[in-house]
């Protein structure tokens, strides 16, 4: 991480809402951090985290009439909120480009799938001529590992496998050489075993191209795999940014610890079962005065305290650069914490 | 591909006659006696038999029948000596109450119902598809709700009510236009034009509302798939999004249901050609109902199961070539 160069994405102070008919639902609340080149970034959080729609915003992909959006996102020194649509459609797929979750809906059916990645490459690179985009197209599918590309160019997405399609998108995504890369949990829709042939591809890639990675997962052992920093959201506020070691080492917010506590492992039955974190994921129209996660904490300080009546804010806790939102970190819960994940 | 399209082909043949058979079978079952109606109420029994003789009435059904399969191919002779006469191939029978065979009958109507139906066809898909574009794309706005307005009233308004009311207010009351009165159009184009111009509205309006509904939610359904998401994150223009990909999508079931209505109204426009006067394939039909006069009933009854089976296995190919997941797969 070069920590004093600029960043290739800064997001700052980001909130998105959507406009439903039972009220205001505040998706994503006041996020910012930071990604540098060849990072990769970890955002975990259960369903409702707002984690897409975050990651949806930095292409702003949101649907504007029901999306509102605020903050700022600067991609290259351009706000891509605030940019034109034309400025924006400049930097969609050359500067950064997304891997969505289910590649079997993800292509369009109508085209073959050579066609649809010389798409994303001609809308860049206009006047390219037809042999060039031969070329291109299939040097990438030779990289992403379809097997005899030069048969396969010409068929249709329904004749691919669910993990060559993946990698269908994967080329997609790659072929103008972005700088960042988004996978909104690119692996969840596939079979275990082609999961980490995914991801394998996607790290040997980010190292021949030099992206940035923003992987979203719900699977923590992934995070464990390929992150070097983390970023826990919960109802759409980051409740910690951690380096991955000092994640699964000491947390530093009790929702952190849960969602670790609830990874199934090798063992459990021993150590008395699987941990679940109490309650369901808060209504985003109505959140709760104060820390949004004190109703389902073990530790919150009851009626009257800070817990239920200061919405905290990200802050640097202990020694090793974590940023913790949750008010007891500094003292109580880190002495409670550190000894493990149990809660 | 190739094999798929004979095996259709194969399967409409055989559709056809089945057709052939139901519907003969069920006029010979009617209890009315053909040759009873060719002549008036005092008729001597005399006649009535020679003419049930004459027209092959006298003959067991499946006779009957295979005559008429055969003269579908072949023409038909009628009776012998001085008072015969024939009807050439494709013979679909002789009609005793207009004295003409039913294949030039056809052929006088038939041109009206199909420019009829071309010309709705035409103005209905380019409104129904316009309209219901334009909603898509201002969903929730006016254009929409009032796109929506116009598809739920255009559905639910009936043709014959709706024509008599444009025709009483256009040409009773303002007198913009003469009572429409057809010509065919390389006589008297003008004429041709405007006896067509209403029909050509009613039936277009009216039959576009489905197609309004049809085309909006089509889109706005493809807008949501995460292909579309794909091409919009591709950094596509809108344009091109909306053309390779939501409408490539929303075309599908648009062209199924266009190919069975054009077919349908080619086999008559029954309710608009007779509101409007338009000496068509449907206002035959109909009369024909009225007059008993079967033969005329079984031939338009066949040319329309011809038109719809058809329309199925132009739909059916088209679909192949629309979808490729269809092509594929057979």
């Amino acid at each position: 991480m070069t920590e004093n160069s600029v960043p290739v994405l800064s997001v700052q102070n980001l909130r998105v809402s959507f406009d439903t008919q039972d009220g205001t639902v505040h998706a994503v609340d006041g996020v910012s951090f930071d990604a540098y080149a060849g990072e990769t970034i970890c955002i975990v959080g259960e369903s409702g985290s707002g984690k897409s729609v975050m990651a949806s915003s930095i292409m702003r992909l949101n649907n504007s009439s029901t999306a509102t959006t605020e903050g700022r996102i600067l991609v290259k020194g351009l706000d891509v909120l605030s940019a034109s649509e034309e400025e924006v459609r400049g930097i969609r797929g050359s500067e950064v480009a997304m891997i969505f979750q289910d590649p079997m809906s993800a292509l369009n059916p109508y085209f073959t799938v050579g066609k649809q990645i010389a798409e994303a490459y001609v809308v860049h690179h206009p006047g390219a001529s037809k042999h060039e985009i031969h070329d291109v197209v299939l040097a990438m599918m030779i990289k992403v590992g379809i097997p005899s590309p030069e048969k396969r160019i010409d068929e249709y997405p329904h004749q691919f496998s669910g993990g060559m399609r993946q990698r269908i998108v994967i080329a997609i995504a790659l072929i103008n050489n972005p700088k960042i890369l988004i996978a909104d949990e690119p692996t969840t829709a596939l079979d275990v075993t082609v999961q980490a042939q995914i991801l394998d591809l996607m790290m040997s890639l980010q190292k021949e191209f030099g992206m940035t990675i923003i992987l979203i997962t719900h699977d923590l052992g992934v995070v464990a795999e390929v992150a070097q920093d983390v970023i826990v959201m919960y109802a759409g506020h980051i409740v910690e940014q951690s380096h991955v070691d000092a994640l699964f080492h000491a947390p530093t917010h009790p929702y952190s610890w849960g969602l670790l506590g609830s990874v199934a492992s090798y063992g459990d039955n021993k150590r008395g079962g699987l941990v679940t974190i109490s309650g369901s994921p808060p209504s985003l129209i109505s959140l709760a005065v104060g820390c949004s996660f004190h109703p389902r904490c073990a530790h919150s300080k009851g009626e009257g305290s800070v817990c239920m009546t200061v919405s905290p804010s990200l802050r640097s806790v202990g020694s090793d650069g974590s940023r913790s939102a949750c008010h007891l970190a500094d003292d109580v819960l880190v002495s409670v914490g550190r000894g493990g994940f149990r809660s | 591909m190739f094999l798929f399209v004979v095996r259709r082909l194969f399967f409409a043949v055989v559709l056809l006659l089945a057709v052939s058979v139901f519907t003969y079978l069920l006029f010979a079952l009617l209890p009315t006696d053909p040759a009873a109606l060719t002549c008036g109420i005092h008729c001597k029994p005399e006649t009535v038999l020679a003419n049930r003789i004459r027209l092959g009435y006298d003959k067991p059904v499946l006779e009957q029948y295979w005559q008429f399969l055969r003269g579908i191919f072949v023409g038909r002779d009628y009776g012998l000596g001085q008072t015969a006469f024939s009807c050439p191939a494709p013979s679909l029978g002789y009609s005793f109450n207009q004295h003409a065979c039913v294949t030039s009958l056809i052929g006088e109507t038939f041109p009206v119902t199909a420019f009829l139906a071309i010309g709705a066809f035409i103005l209905w898909m380019i409104i129904g598809i316009g309209v219901g574009a334009i909603a898509a794309l201002n969903k929730g706005k006016w254009q929409d709700r009032f796109a929506t307005g116009f598809a739920a009233v255009g559905v639910s308004l009936p043709t014959f009510y709706i024509g008599l009311l444009v025709l009483f207010s256009v040409v009773i009351w303002f007198q913009i236009l003469p009572f429409p009165s057809y010509e065919a159009p390389l006589d008297n184009f003008s004429a041709f034009i405007t006896a067509m111009i209403l029909p050509w509205l009613v039936l277009a309006v009216l039959s576009a509302a489905s197609y309004t509904r049809l085309t909006r939610n089509g889109m706005l359904e493809a807008m949501n798939e995460d292909f579309v998401r794909l091409g919009v994150a591709k950094g596509l223009r809108l344009r091109v999004i909306l053309r390779r990909y939501v409408m490539r999508q929303a075309l599908i079931p648009i062209v199924t249901i266009a190919g069975l209505d054009f077919a349908g109204l080619l086999g008559g426009a029954i309710i608009t050609e007779s509101v409007f006067s338009l000496p068509g394939m449907g206002r035959m039909s109909i009369r024909a109902v009225v007059d008993s006069d079967l033969p005329v009933l079984v031939g338009t009854t066949m040319v329309a199961a011809v038109f719809i089976v058809v329309a199925n296995v132009i739909v059916d190919i088209a679909y192949g070539f629309l979808d490729p997941r269809v092509r594929v797969s057979s």
